[in-house]
């Protein structure tokens, strides 16, 4: 593995001096036409940087098409690896540095504003150069485009360069890239060329050693060619830590839960937990199972789950849709399910790999008639971890469905996070196959909780038939009006029951003052790093994100109560007062607007964007500001 | 033979012996409902087979015939509208123990439910499933089904229905993987128990649809294979159906067909101006999905911790001077 550093090796270097600029943190951004592999340079980046001790925070430039056309500006594909010598929460604001693999995609990220004003540009010159007149001269005139405005642009020579170990270096060039950065950043050599290995050596020795060289090219290029460097020192690290995107997160939460059945169908962007899972799952006695559709994913793990072996289905907003039904039977029969619901844009198709937090209201109220069922969110790529574990306790507990929402910027973002300590708490109790005493009943509820004891299928002298008409605590069908009452109430104390154990959440900044922001799930980190800033200025702002949304915490309202002003920040769409056909008639809140307004009878104001990308800090800071005006 | 107490034993091969034992809540079905002699012949089944009742999952989706599991003394999931093949599924997964039944209508079935049921027969899991198939949906009141025949008048078609009915036999053996489908009649009780006993013993998905009148609504549509018995045909083999003298003298119209040759079973199939009783297919060799996926091992605590550290291995970030497992390895 040992290998020489390129600066020991004998080409002759061009750039004699180099200005090292330290830096307490950088954002940098590669993007490429579809398939060149931007993404997988990016994560590698961010893993050695976190295996370095920076914080970090990555998050996917998606296009919607597999395979969009090339050099268009709608087909950016990339990543952006936000690096810092702090804990990162968030992407952060705008880019510092970007590696674009043509000037179109590049187009994409300057013309959406993504870039700082003056931002580094390396920028690969191939096109200069190519046979297509037309090619060219959109490539001349970007680049002229581009200095004139002031960014700083350098020209890599990326495909020639990689054509010297290579013979397709389109697939190559991330490899190139990698090692470029890995030089920019100073990044560990040793640890680096061990990384580049890892992620190759399942494809064999020769694929990894041609990547090698392509990332050792790549370092040596920047060593040579460019007069700086970047230091970012490292946060510094004290205990053992894990760093990987939400998705993988999930899926080992599933493992260390005890679980042994996930039930899928195949949706953006959730799949990729299912991918991993699948890889790992058979070692522990696990099943992935593809259903047919997500309905039938969804009843096949309320099968195993009734069978005695909790399960658990993943699922996006167009899934969460067709279970719907499904999830109000698990409810209705006392079930215990956990799904989970990695959100991306809706309605309907909508933005399929773009995240939005558009499904709260219809995770508590989607299905028809009352259904009970618990809704949590996870705020971090950590949180993505245990949520599962808190999901699949609540739900066995408290026979119940409970739902677990991520969404896509937790999906493939990238976050490092203490390393877990395994629990034999996380896991599932064996099923219990005892005979059943006599005089039990399958619906016992508890007339003050709800709660009863589940029966499985096996036990002896537990034969009942469970079904998802009205029914009485024999399980069955209940043909007298008071018993269908009485079988909703109980399964709404089970909520009321579980509500008694939460805790309030806790406020960031001070427990009172003039603006209190409101959000939840992954727009935590932003939000808070916008207070923070404001804060810092000497304003009276906080932040509380709310983790269980149903039920909520007790004091929660007496949080809300100690701000003058009280605004819910979240990803999915509201009206803006200042539309001039909106009132306060017709105005419509974005999802926890519309909860806490309901639940607190507090004016809760609200401010949402479906952009499809996650809020930057510097965008909720403005906003911040601006709602700081309208107290009086 | 220290321990083995005799009369202990022989208690418990009597324990289940008695129909009683396998009977639920008193069938609420129109008098006259097919549903009830299929009912019967499971609940003897059940008997014949001294299946311990908290051994047996009764699933169902929603319809006439999906009242079934309450009917059972056994472990029921009366669930929703064709879903019931999924919900089963699950739980036979990880559950072998398990015997799974799966009582569907026409409507719930080959309707709502279609999706699944091709995909049962596809994934070809440990189970029975009956489909009580009259032709006509009878809890929402009379509404034309996927196998109703061409030109009834219900009260979603005034005028008669449109379009040919679905013959579903053919439909199930066109699927690949396809491991046993048979079809029985409810006015023939004894050829009913014997087709359901045979799917029971098959290893892999039985399909096994039955003709079944509904009283109320179609109380016709079967009468003329009824009034005539040469329009049944019978399909005897060793390894299928055997008519004993009594109802060889009254089913004449027999053929020998050998389950193994589904092209033979196809043609027998897509023929339905006679009602078919008998296996038409068997295979036992195809893939059965619950047991290729089956666990090999138990899975203990330790094994399971042993797992979730190798793979937070592979994310690992150590303090400076620290080591990453997997680094070690490469």
């Amino acid at each position: 593995m040992a290998g020489s550093t390129p600066t020991q090796q004998e080409a002759q270097p061009v750039v004699k001096e180099k200005k090292i600029i330290e830096l307490p943190e950088h954002i940098v951004e590669i993007v490429s036409d579809s398939g060149e592999g931007a993404q997988k340079a990016g994560q590698t980046f961010g893993a050695i940087s976190a295996k370095m001790g920076n914080g970090i925070w990555t998050v996917e430039i998606i296009p919607a098409e597999i395979q969009p056309p090339p050099r268009t500006i709608t087909g950016a594909s990339g990543i952006r690896i936000r690096l810092g010598s702090f804990y990162v929460t968030n992407v952060g604001d705008d880019a510092d540095l970007i590696v674009a693999f043509n000037e179109q995609v590049l187009l994409g990220r300057v013309d959406t504003g993504n870039l700082k004003p003056g931002a580094i540009i390396l920028l690969e010159n191939m096109w200069r150069t190519h046979k297509d007149p037309a090619i060219r001269e959109a490539y001349v005139k970007t680049y002229d485009r581009l200095v004139s405005e002031g960014y700083k642009v350098i020209e890599v020579p990326m495909e020639q360069e990689c054509l010297k170990y290579t013979v397709s270096p389109r697939r190559g060039k991330n490899m190139f890239v990698l090692g470029m950065l890995c030089n920019l950043y100073e990044r560990d050599w040793e640890l680096a060329r061990r990384e580049v290995h890892n992620l190759w050596i399942k494809k064999g020795e020769k694929v990894a050693e041609l990547n090698l060289k392509l990332f050792q090219a790549g370092y040596q290029w920047a060593e040579e060619h460019l007069d700086f460097k970047f230091h970012i020192p490292s946060a510094g690290i004290s205990e053992p830590q894990v760093v990987m995107n939400g998705n993988v997160a999930l899926a080992l939460g599933i493992i260390a839960s005890g679980m042994e059945v996930c039930a899928m169908y195949p949706i953006t962007p959730a799949t990729s937990a299912s991918h991993y899972l699948s890889e790992i799952f058979e070692h522990v006695g696990g099943i992935v199972h593809q259903a047919e559709d997500e309905i039938a994913a969804v009843g096949f793990a309320v099968g195993a789950s009734y069978a005695g072996k909790c399960a658990v289905t993943i699922t996006s907003g167009p899934g969460m849709s067709l279970k719907t039904e499904i999830i109000g039977l698990a409810s209705m029969i006392e079930v215990p399910l956990v799904v989970v619901n990695v959100q991306r844009g809706g309605p309907s198709t909508g933005l399929p790999t773009k995240v939005e937090q558009g499904d709260l209201l219809a995770a508590l109220f989607s299905t028809h008639g009352d259904a009970p069922k618990v809704v949590i969110a996870c705020a971090t790529i950590e949180d993505c971890f245990y949520s599962v574990i808190t999901a699949r306790k609540i739900a066995e507990t408290f026979r119940l469905p409970v739902i677990v929402l991520s969404d896509a910027n937790l999906a493939t973002g990238q976050q490092p996070f203490p390393r877990p300590k395994f629990s034999r708490d996380w896991v599932a109790p064996p099923i219990d196959q005892r005979p059943v005493p006599d005089g039990t009943r399958p619906y016992d509820w508890d007339p003050r909780t709800g709660l009863s004891r589940r029966i499985i299928p096996g036990q002896p002298n537990g034969m009942y038939s469970l079904t998802g008409l009205a029914h009485d605590r024999e399980g069955k069908v209940a043909y007298e009006p008071w018993i269908n009452q009485e079988g909703a109430r109980c399964r709404s104390m089970k909520l009321a029951a579980f509500q008694k154990t939460l805790k309030p959440p806790k406020v960031f900044g001070d427990p009172e003052g003039d603006l209190l922001i409101v959000g939840w799930g992954s727009t935590k980190g932003a939000i808070e790093e916008a207070v923070l800033r404001v804060r810092e200025k000497g304003y009276k702002v906080s932040a509380l994100n709310i983790k269980f949304l149903q039920p909520m915490a007790s004091g929660i309202k007496d949080i809300l109560q100690r701000f003058k002003k009280v605004v819910c920040i979240e990803i999915n769409y509201s009206d803006d007062p200042g539309e001039e056909l909106i009132d306060e008639n017709n105005r419509r809140y974005s999802n926890l607007a519309w909860l806490l307004r309901a639940r607190f009878l507090i004016d809760v104001d609200s401010w949402s964007r479906v952009y499809g990308r996650p809020y930057k800090p510097g965008e909720i800071e403005q906003v911040i500001l601006e709602k700081l005006k309208e107290i009086k | 033979m220290f321990g083995l107490d005799l009369e202990r034993l022989l208690d418990v091969e009597d324990e289940y012996r008695r129909l009683e034992d396998y009977q639920g809540s008193m069938p609420r079905w129109c008098s006259g409902c097919g549903d009830n002699a299929i009912l019967t012949a499971v609940q003897r089944l059940l008997r014949d087979e001294g299946i311990p009742p908290e051994k047996a999952v009764f699933v169902s989706g929603i319809g006439c015939s999906s009242r079934f599991p309450h009917y059972m003394n056994a472990y029921g999931f009366h669930g929703v509208h064709g879903r019931a093949l999924p919900i089963a599924q699950g739980i036979k997964i990880r559950r072998p123990d398990l015997h799974v039944f799966v009582n569907m209508g026409d409507g719930d079935c080959f309707s709502i439910g279609s999706a699944h049921w091709i995909h049962a027969i596809h994934y070809n899991i440990n189970m029975l499933a009956i489909v009580h198939d009259n032709r006509i949906y009878g809890l929402t009141k009379k509404q034309v089904s996927p196998t109703s025949p061409k030109g009834l008048k219900t009260n979603t078609t005034p005028y008669g229905s449109y379009i040919e009915g679905l013959n579903p036999l053919t439909v199930t053996l066109g699927v690949t993987n396809v491991s046993f489908v048979a079809q029985a009649v409810e006015w023939i009780p004894d050829l009913l128990y014997a087709v359901i006993r045979q799917a029971f013993h098959h290893r892999g998905f039985s399909f096994v649809r039955v003709l079944q009148r509904c009283p109320t609504y179609l109380p016709d549509i079967f009468d003329p294979f009824i009034n005539d018995p040469q329009n049944i045909l019978i399909l005897t083999h060793e390894s299928g159906l055997q008519l004993d003298e009594s109802l060889a003298k009254i089913y004449r119209n027999r053929v020998e067909h050998d389950p193994s040759d589904i092209h033979r079973a196809r043609e027998i199939a897509s023929d339905e101006s006679k009602a078919v009783v008998g296996i038409l297919y068997r295979n036992e060799r195809v893939d059965v999905y619950d047991e290729i996926r089956r666990p090999k091992r138990v899975t203990t605590l330790e094994m399971r911790k042993a797992v979730l550290e190798r793979e937070l291995d592979k994310f690992a970030v150590n303090p400076v001077g620290g080591d990453n497992h997997n680094e070690k390895e490469a």
